[in-house]
C-alpha cells in the first residue's frame, strides 16, 4: 500500500490541473491521459505477454466509430462510452482466438493489417460510417471550459482505470503467467498454464480501454475520419512509449506517454515537416542507447553493486 | 496390476513420416521404466505425445483411468503428468524460485502466492537447489539449470514424471549427484519414465526397460533380458555385428 | 475473353509484385527481420529512375543498374551500421528500428522530393500490340518480364554463387554457418543490400507503370507483406509464385467487387490465410 499511495497522490494533484484555467494545458493533459490509456493498454499484451501486438490503432478506431454511432443515435455520452469499451473486448477477444496462435513476426503482421482492413470497411460503409466523409458528433450544451474539464476527467479516470488494471495484473497469477509465456511459451503449457486462455484474456485487457478512450476522443473533438483514427501511428506511438518508459513494468508506461507527450509538444509540433523523421530518431536513439526504458536505466545503475553475488551462491551449492 | 499410464497402439505421423509407429506400453504405480533406443527412435516424440505436445495419430493414451490423448498441455499437467526437456527450458529472467513456484501456482490446485512459494521452497530443498533460490534461473549452471527442471516437475505434486535425457552434458559426479535425486524421487512414490543414453544409469535405476527403434517398439524386460536382446543388439551395433555375436553364441552353444 | 484478358492483366501486375516482394521475403527469411523499410526502398528506387530518365536520358529498364546498385550500397550500410547491432534481439526490437528508419528515410524523401505524383512520361513508348484479340500493354510486359528475370536470377544467384550458398547456409543454421568460416554479420548486410537491390530494381520498372510518390511506401510493403504470406516465407519459388497470384486475385477482385478495393481484399486474404494456413498455399517454407 505504501508504493501505491504516492501514485494515488499524484493522479489526485494531476486532476487538479482545471484550477489553473489554462485550456492549452487541459488539452496536454486529456491527450496525456489518452496516451497512458493506450501504453499501459499494450503494456499487457506486449510488455507482459511479450506479443507484438500492433492492434491498438484497431481498437481505438473501433471504439471511436462505436461511440460516435452510437452518440449519433441519441445514445447518452457515458453508455456510448462503455459500449465502445465493450465492443473493442468483444472484437478483440474473436480477433484473439483467431490470430493468437501466431508467433513472433505472423502476429506482428496479422494484428497490423487488421487496422488497415477495418479502415477500409469503414471507408466503404458509407450508411453506417459516414465513408470517406467522417462523422460529426452531437454537440454538447455545456460551455468550452466546462467541456475542457469534462473530457479531462474522463480521460484521466480512464487512465487510472488502466493503470489499476496493469497493477492488478502484475500482482495476480495471471501477470505471473504471462512473464512465463513471454520467457517461453512451451514450457508455461507444461508447468500447467492454459496458453490460450491467457493471452485471450490479455489481449482483451489491451483493448477494452482502448476502445473507451477511442469513443471520448470522438466525443471530445466531435469529428472523426477513418485514417485518423486507424492509423498506424496510433498502433506504434504506445509501444514507443512503452518502450521508452519501461515495458513490462506498472509505471513505466505512464512515464514514457508523459515524456512522449512533452517531446511531442516540444520538438516536433513545432517542426511539423520533420515531425515523422524526428519521431524515427527518438525511436533510434530509444533502440540504441535505452534498450530497458528509462525504468531500465534505474534498474542498471542498481545492479553492479552485487555483481559477483551469485557466482559465490552458485559455487556453495556445490 | 493396473497401469497409471498405458499407451495403446499410439501412432505419430509427421507428414509422410512415421515417427511412432503402434506402440502399446503399460506402466505400473511406482515403476521406474528406461526408454532406450538409438537417435530418431522416437523416444522424445513418445514423450511430447503422452504430455500434450503433440495428438496422436491414432491409439489412445490412458492417465490414471482416464483418457489424455488430445488434451492440451497444461490440462495434463494439472492431472499431474510433469516432463523435463532434453534441452533445458527455464523462465531465463525469473529467479529460481520463481520459476518453481510457476508450477506450483498453475498445476498443483489453485494455491496462493505464500502456499505456492511454501511448496517451491521445498522442492528446492528436496533437490538441493534452495541456496541458489535468489539466482536468476539463466545464471546457473547446467546441472544446476537441469536440477531446476526437476524441482519444477516436483512442485506440480506429479504422479508420473517424465525425465528426457536428464544426465546429458554431466560430468561423472554430477550424473552421481542426479541418480540419487531421481532415486529420492522414486522412493516418494512418483512413477518415473526416463530417457536416457547411458547404459550405466538405465541398469543402475530401471525396474524395466523398453527398446524404441525406427518408431516401433522391439523389446521389452528387465535390463538383463533386454541386453541380451538380440534385436536390441541388432538395432543399436547394425545386423552384422548382431549376426556374428549370434553366431558365436552358438558356436559356444555346440561347443 | 474478358477473362483472358484480365486473366493477362493480374500476370502482367504479379510479376512486378514478385519483385517487390522477393526482396522483403529473403531479408524475413535469412534474418528473420521484418524490413518495414522496404516499401520505402522501392520508392526510392522509383525515383531514381525518374530522375535517371528526366535529367540523364537513361530508359527506366536500364537504370533498373543504377538504383538497384544504390539501393544495394544503401542497404549494406543500414545493416552493418544498425540492424546488425540488435541481431537477435526480440522481434518487437528490429520491428520498432527499421518502422523508426523507414519514418525518417521516408521523410527525408517528403521533404526532398514533395508528395506530388510523379510520371516518367516516355519520349518513344512501346505502346501495345493486340495478338488473338488480347491486348498486351508493351512496356508492362517488358517489365514484368524483367522483373521474373531478375528474380530468376536471385534464384541462380543463391543457388550457384559462393555469397548465395553462404546466404543459404546462414538461413539454415547461423551458427553451423559460422562454424565453416562464414562471416556472418557480413552476409547479414549483403542479404539486407540484396534485398534493398531487389526493391530498388523493381522501383525502377515501377516507375513506367505507377505514378511515383512516398506516400505509395506503404502500399508496397502490404504488397510484400501479402505475397510473402501467400507463397510462403523466405523462397524465391514461393514469392514468384504469390507474386503472380496476387497480381490475378486484384484484377478480379477490382472486376467483381470494385478497383479501389484491391488492397484490401489482399488484405483480407492475407489475415485470413494467417489464421488457417501460415506456410502459404505451396505449403512449405525455405530455400531448398
Amino acid at each position: 500500500m505504501t508504493r501505491v499511495l504516492p501514485v494515488v497522490l499524484v493522479i489526485a494533484l494531476v486532476a487538479a490541473l482545471p484550477l489553473l484555467g489554462d485550456n492549452y494545458l487541459l488539452r496536454l493533459g486529456t491527450m496525456g491521459a489518452m496516451y497512458a490509456v493506450m501504453a499501459l493498454s499494450w503494456n499487457v499484451i506486449g510488455g507482459f505477454a511479450g506479443y507484438p501486438s500492433f492492434a491498438t490503432a484497431a481498437f481505438f478506431g473501433l471504439g471511436a466509430y462505436t461511440g460516435a454511432i452510437l452518440q449519433g443515435a441519441g445514445v447518452y455520452m457515458p453508455l456510448a462510452w462503455v459500449a465502445a469499451c465493450l465492443a473493442a473486448a468483444l472484437f478483440a477477444g474473436l480477433l484473439g482466438l483467431a490470430i493468437l496462435h501466431l508467433k513472433g513476426h505472423y502476429f506482428a503482421i496479422a494484428s497490423l493489417v487488421v487496422a488497415e482492413v477495418l479502415l477500409e470497411i469503414t471507408t466503404s460503409w458509407t450508411s453506417l460510417t459516414g465513408g470517406g466523409m467522417g462523422l460529426n458528433l452531437p454537440i454538447l450544451r455545456i460551455s468550452v471550459d466546462a467541456q475542457a474539464r469534462l473530457f479531462f476527467w474522463a480521460m484521466l479516470a480512464l487512465a487510472s482505470l488502466t493503470l489499476a488494471m496493469n497493477w492488478i495484473v502484475a500482482n495476480h497469477r495471471l501477470g505471473f503467467g504471462l512473464r512465463c509465456i513471454r520467457q517461453n511459451e512451451d514450457a508455461s503449457g507444461m508447468v500447467g498454464i492454459n496458453t490460450t486462455l491467457y493471452k485471450v484474456i490479455a489481449f482483451i485487457l489491451s483493448a477494452v480501454f482502448v476502445g473507451g478512450a477511442g469513443a471520448l476522443y470522438a466525443s471530445w473533438v466531435f469529428y472523426i475520419e477513418p485514417p485518423d483514427v486507424f492509423a498506424t501511428l496510433t498502433s506504434v506511438k504506445p509501444i514507443v512509449m512503452a518502450l521508452l518508459g519501461g515495458a513490462g513494468t506498472v509505471l513505466g508506461p505512464v512515464i514514457g506517454a508523459v515524456l512522449f507527450l512533452v517531446m511531442e509538444e516540444l520538438v516536433w509540433r513545432n517542426l511539423l515537416e520533420i515531425h515523422a523523421a524526428a519521431l524515427g530518431i527518438l525511436i533510434v536513439i530509444l533502440i540504441f542507447f535505452l534498450p530497458g526504458g528509462v525504468l531500465g536505466l534505474f534498474k542498471r545503475r542498481r545492479k553492479p553493486a552485487a555483481p559477483s553475488r551469485p557466482l559465490a551462491s552458485a559455487e556453495a551449492g556445490r | 496390476m493396473t497401469a497409471i499410464l498405458s499407451l495403446d497402439n499410439v501412432t505419430q505421423r509427421f507428414g509422410g513420416l512415421t515417427a511412432l509407429d503402434a506402440v502399446s506400453l503399460d506402466i505400473a504405480p511406482g515403476e521406474v521404466v528406461g526408454l532406450i533406443g538409438p537417435n530418431g527412435a522416437g523416444k522424445t516424440t513418445l514423450v511430447n505425445m503422452v504430455s500434450g505436445v503433440y495428438k496422436p495419430s491414432t491409439g489412445t493414451i490412458t492417465f490414471d483411468g482416464k483418457r489424455i490423448d488430445g488434451l492440451k498441455s497444461y490440462q495434463i499437467a494439472r492431472l499431474g503428468v510433469a516432463r523435463t526437456y532434453q534441452v533445458v527450458q527455464p523462465f531465463p529472467e525469473m529467479t529460481v524460485l520463481e520459476n518453481v513456484m510457476s508450477p506450483a501456482t498453475f498445476a498443483a490446485g489453485n494455491l496462493g502466492v505464500e502456499a505456492a512459494q511454501e511448496k517451491a521452497l521445498e522442492a528446492l530443498r528436496f533437490c538441493g537447489l534452495d541456496e541458489q533460490a535468489q539466482m536468476r534461473a539463466s545464471e546457473l549452471t547446467l546441472a544446476g539449470r537441469k536440477r531446476l527442471e526437476l524441482a519444477k516437475s516436483l512442485a506440480m505434486d506429479p504422479k508420473v514424471l517424465l525425465l528426457d535425457e536428464v544426465n546429458a552434458g554431466l560430468n561423472p559426479a554430477e550424473i552421481d549427484l542426479a541418480l540419487d535425486l531421481i532415486r529420492r524421487i522414486s522412493a516418494k512414490g512418483v512413477t518415473i519414465v526416463i530417457i536416457e543414453h547411458l547404459m550405466k544409469v538405465v541398469m543402475n535405476l530401471c525396474s524395466r526397460i523398453v527398446v524404441l527403434h525406427h518408431g516401433a517398439k522391439i523389446a521389452e524386460g528387465t535390463p538383463a533380458e533386454v541386453t541380451s536382446d538380440p534385436h536390441v543388439i541388432e538395432a543399436y551395433l547394425g545386423n552384422r555385428y548382431a549376426r556374428k555375436q549370434a553366431g558365436e553364441a552358438k558356436e559356444g552353444a555346440d561347443g | 475473353m474478358l477473362y483472358a484478358q484480365i486473366l493477362i492483366n493480374g500476370l502482367v501486375l504479379g510479376g512486378l509484385y514478385a519483385c517487390i516482394a522477393v526482396g522483403f521475403s529473403l531479408v524475413w527469411g535469412v534474418l528473420n527481420v521484418i524490413n518495414i523499410l522496404h516499401g520505402t526502398f522501392v520508392v526510392l528506387g522509383s525515383y531514381i529512375a525518374y530522375f535517371c530518365y528526366v535529367h540523364l536520358g537513361i530508359h527506366p529498364f536500364l537504370s533498373i543498374i543504377v538504383s538497384g546498385g544504390i539501393l544495394f550500397v544503401l542497404g549494406f550500410l543500414v545493416q552493418a551500421g544498425l540492424i546488425n547491432r540488435v541481431m537477435g534481439a526480440p522481434v518487437l526490437t528490429t520491428l520498432v528500428l527499421t518502422f523508426g528508419l523507414e519514418l525518417l528515410l521516408n521523410n527525408g524523401i517528403l521533404l526532398a522530393f514533395s508528395a506530388d505524383y510523379r510520371t516518367v512520361q516516355l519520349a518513344n513508348p512501346l505502346g501495345s500490340t493486340i495478338i488473338g484479340g488480347l491486348v498486351f500493354p508493351l512496356e508492362r510486359v517488358v517489365a514484368t518480364a524483367l522483373a521474373l528475370g531478375l528474380t530468376v536470377l536471385l534464384y541462380v544467384m543463391l543457388a550457384k554463387s559462393r555469397i548465395g550458398r553462404a546466404i543459404v547456409a546462414v538461413r539454415m543454421d547461423a551458427e553451423a554457418a559460422a562454424l565453416m568460416g562464414v562471416n556472418v554479420k557480413r552476409i547479414y548486410a549483403v542479404t539486407f543490400g540484396v534485398g534493398a537491390l531487389m526493391a530498388g530494381a523493381a522501383g525502377s520498372l515501377l516507375a513506367i507503370v505507377f505514378p511515383i510518390s512516398p506516400l505509395n511506401s506503404t502500399e508496397f510493403l502490404g504488397i510484400a507483406f501479402v505475397v510473402c504470406v501467400l507463397g510462403g516465407l523466405g523462397s524465391v519459388a514461393g514469392a514468384m509464385v504469390g507474386g503472380l497470384a496476387l497480381g490475378v486475385i486484384e484484377s478480379f477482385g477490382a472486376l467483381f467487387i470494385g478497383p479501389e478495393h484491391g488492397l484490401t481484399i489482399a488484405f483480407t486474404l492475407l489475415i485470413l490465410l494467417l489464421i488457417f494456413r501460415p506456410t502459404g498455399i505451396m505449403g512449405r517454407r525455405g530455400y531448398e
